[in-house]
């Protein structure tokens, strides 16, 4: 049988990987900018540049313009190799690129106009939810499809973690963006309350897993035994890496509700599962680490493998982290404070950024038939990276131990010794300005690495196509006997995906489906109202400004917290709550008790200017929710959305929503200025709805039954 | 009120049964990955296992830098 020959796709794979360093730097530097905004609050210049919309533009363009490209690269680059073959279309590879990049422009743009579900890492409307389901499944059949027609008998390991990626991303996304449109860029998530909390949290700790764990370990296997030119340590071993991580990994997401209104039995399933994660995680690091054995000597000469061994310990630290940190008692601490995006940034800097450097600095030289054009600046980029990953890292550590402390700590009389929550936060200061500077030195290694590489790319030439051949796949089957070659081979790759479909799915079911039947099993609190166009609508105008990632609204049931905010949260409180608004950081207060608990003129005052009302607030200022006029236009379509998605709103409620929005904003107007002599305040401006939605919040559990008639007529 | 966070789920019929189903769905997996693994001839694990590196692909026909 004579061999073939063909070509691989380079371009796509240069694409991605230019892709990947651009918006890596932006995503970063976005970073740095809000690391910066808690030290200096006055840097939080417009509306559009305020830490609450930034945040999501940082950590979306981190997982899924930074890592997201870095992963395509790798894969485009792997798989072809892996199978002996090209990609299958290079229109659908072309598509599944520029597709990707128009996603991550559209979120540059629509999350800082405030766009957003308020979903942590899902936070993209619907239209934008869309495309990129689109793109995922163009990606998906250009990979199947290649594999159909692959010269290699054999799947690597590597590509058994694409596979998984695929399948498990796509179910997650999908599920957790399930959602109904109230305008072009407007949508209410279907579940609500606790239900969406558990799908959120199943999808949030499961993007991690699958978007930022399983395609990484992919290239890991691929990468590591290529720059070390030696096979993986245990192949085996790597099968059952493969099978129990993916299996365990995604009954772990309610790790990231202990101790909230969530199902007790969930929470105790999420904690076993995520223990047992440590032993398929440290399997993956030994195995990646084992590659390197007798090749020790090679680390102390290449950058790409000090890149590579320091990502691999960094992935080994945050899974025994993050299962630690599942325990309850660790939680306790750890929850809402600076502990978890220390944990969270070890994972993406170290494990993500390093590996990604690793493959750039491995297979670039590569593409441009060239070699790196300094190894020393490639060496500077690993140290000052390294040296930055430690600052921003252990100051958040001490932070994140500092606030729990102090959020705990009781006067012998009983009381607070820090009541005003203020007091844990200006105490941290020194330690988010060496944070800042922490991630100043890791994007200064990234711009060294840009340096590098456009040298590199100069002093090269590319290589779009490049040439190989192999013995198609018929030759090597030849002797095989019974089922016809081509069907025993496509079976196969399918096989794998079902089965890793069916692993995924498994936890997944056992998971969500006993929580959507909770609906109608959660103890019903008799006072608990639907909330008021009004208050609807200032709810909105919270999940506009991103105040979710800063403020929880989720009391758990601690002696500090009840005695810092008052009654602890009650999973039937939140039934009407679509999306709900728990959070994950305190970087202020909680909010689920502000209703009722100070003036609406503090309120008022707060939002202008919130030093006036706390000095030494690090809070950006809201001063255009009094000069912007509440938008009105949709109101019906959002109270009609929310009918329809089971919050009894009546018809004739629906009907008059306009009427009883200006009755209650007018009442809250002149209240504010009878508090406030001096200031005109229009019922009509965007600070009487969030006003009036900050001080519903948490009330209606202290109404009494008799005379809740508050919400509703 | 410990209610509220506590008996969520008792309404559903069996709900006890879920984690026990769990653990042991994942066991059965695990086990049997691992007579999968163990068993599997030591030639063809190696063979897989040389795929990345390009010089002990018997398919492959050229070096490539």
């Amino acid at each position: 049988m004579q061999a073939e020959t063909f070509k691989y796709d380079n371009r796509t794979v240069r694409d991605f990987t230019v892709a990947t360093i651009f918006w890596g730097v932006i995503g970063l530097l976005v970073g740095v900018l809000v690391a910066s905004q808690l030290v200096f609050p006055d840097w939080n210049v417009a509306s559009w540049l305020t830490f609450g919309r930034l945040r999501a533009l940082h950590t979306n363009g981190a997982i899924f313009a930074f890592v997201g490209n870095a992963i395509f690269a790798g894969v485009y680059y792997s798989l072809q190799r892996l199978l002996k073959t090209r990609m299958a279309s290079d229109l659908l590879s072309r598509i599944h690129f520029w597709g990707w990049q128009l996603i991550i422009v559209s979120a540059v743009i629509t999350l800082p106009l405030g766009l957003t579900s308020s979903k942590e890492y899902a936070e993209l409307e619907w239209p934008i939810d869309i495309a990129i389901a689109l793109v995922w499944v163009i990606f998906g059949v250009n990979m199947f499809w290649t594999i159909l027609k692959r010269r290699e008998r054999h799947l690597y390991v590597a590509i058994w973690f694409y596979i998984a990626t695929f399948v498990t991303v796509a179910v997650l996304h999908i599920v957790n963006n399930l959602e109904l449109p109230v305008g072009a860029f407007k949508s209410y998530s279907i579940f609500a309350g606790v239900q969406d909390a558990l799908v959120q949290w199943w999808y949030g700790h499961n993007a991690v897993a699958f978007f930022l764990t399983t395609p990484v370990l992919g290239l890991m296997y691929y990468f590591v035994p290529k720059a070390a030119n030696r096979p993986v340590y245990s192949y085996r071993l790597s099968i059952v890496h493969f099978w129990a991580l993916i299996f365990i990994y995604i009954w772990a997401g309610p790790h990231h509700l202990l101790y909230t209104s969530l199902p007790a039995w969930a929470q105790s399933l999420g904690t076993v599962f995520s223990i047992m994660l440590i032993f398929p995680s440290w399997g993956g690091m030994i195995n990646g680490l084992l590659t390197l054995r007798g090749a020790w000597d090679k680390v102390r000469d290449s950058a790409v493998l000090k890149f590579f061994v320091v990502a691999i310990t960094a992935y080994g630290m945050s899974t025994l982290e993050g299962p630690l940190l599942s325990l309850k008692n660790l939680n306790a601490i750890a929850h809402y404070t600076d502990w978890i995006p220390a944990h969270v940034h070890i994972g993406t800097l170290g494990w993500n950024g390093f590996m990604i450097f690793g493959m750039i600095y491995w297979m670039m030289p590569k593409l441009y038939r060239t070699s790196l054009f300094s190894e020393k600046l490639a060496n500077a980029h690993f140290w000052i990276g390294t040296l930055g990953i430690l600052l921003w890292a252990l100051p958040m550590y001490v932070s994140g131990f500092t606030q729990s402390l102090m959020w705990k700590e009781f006067n012998p009389d009983g009381t607070l010794v820090y009541g005003n929550f203020l007091e844990t936060v200006t105490q941290l200061m020194p330690l988010y300005a060496l944070r800042a500077i922490g991630g100043t030195l890791y994007v200064t290694g990234m711009l060294i690495m840009v340096v590098n590489i456009v040298r590199t790319v100069r002093s090269g030439s590319f290589q779009a196509e490049e040439e190989d051949s192999a013995l198609p796949l018929e030759a090597t089957e030849a002797g095989h006997k019974g089922e016809h070659w081509h069907r025993w081979i496509e079976r196969k790759p399918v096989q794998l995906m079902v089965w890793a479909t069916v692993a995924i799915l498994i936890g997944g079911i056992i998971e969500i489906v006993p929580t959507i039947m909770v609906k109608s099993n959660i103890p019903t609190i008799e006072s608990v109202k639907p909330y008021t166009a009004l208050e609807l609508e200032g709810r909105d105008l919270y999940i506009r400004e991103g105040c979710n990632a800063c403020h929880s609204q989720m009391v758990r049931p601690f002696r500090s917290e009840v005695a810092r905010y008052g009654e602890y949260s009650k999973a039937g409180e939140f039934v009407y709550d679509h999306p709900f608004l728990w959070g994950s950081k305190r970087t202020g207060p909680d909010l689920h008790r502000v209703g009722g608990k100070y003036p609406h003129s503090w309120h008022y005052n707060h939002m202008i200017e919130p030093t006036s009302m706390s000095p030494g607030s690090i809070m950006p200022t809201y001063e255009w929710l009094a000069t912007s006029a509440l938008d009105t236009t949709s109101t019906k379509a959002k109270l009609r959305a929310m009918a329809s998605l089971g919050v009894p709103y009546t018809q004739g409620y629906i009907d008059s929503a306009h009427f009883y929005m200006q009755q209650q904003a007018n009442a809250i107007a002149s209240e504010l200025m009878e508090q406030m002599e001096d200031v005109e305040v229009s019922p009509n401006e965007e600070m009487v709805a969030l006003i009036a939605y900050l001080q519903r919040l948490g009330t209606d559990i202290k109404a009494q039954p008799e005379n809740n008639e508050t919400a509703l007529k | 009120m410990l209610k509220y966070i506590k008996h969520n789920m008792e309404t559903i019929d069996g709900v006890e049964i879920f984690p026990i189903i769990s653990f042991l769905i994942f066991f059965t997996l695990f086990v049997g990955v691992l007579v999968y693994v163990i068993r599997k001839d030591k030639k063809s694990i190696e063979e897989v296992s040389l795929l990345p590196l390009d010089n002990t692909n018997n398919h492959s026909h050229e070096e490539r830098k």
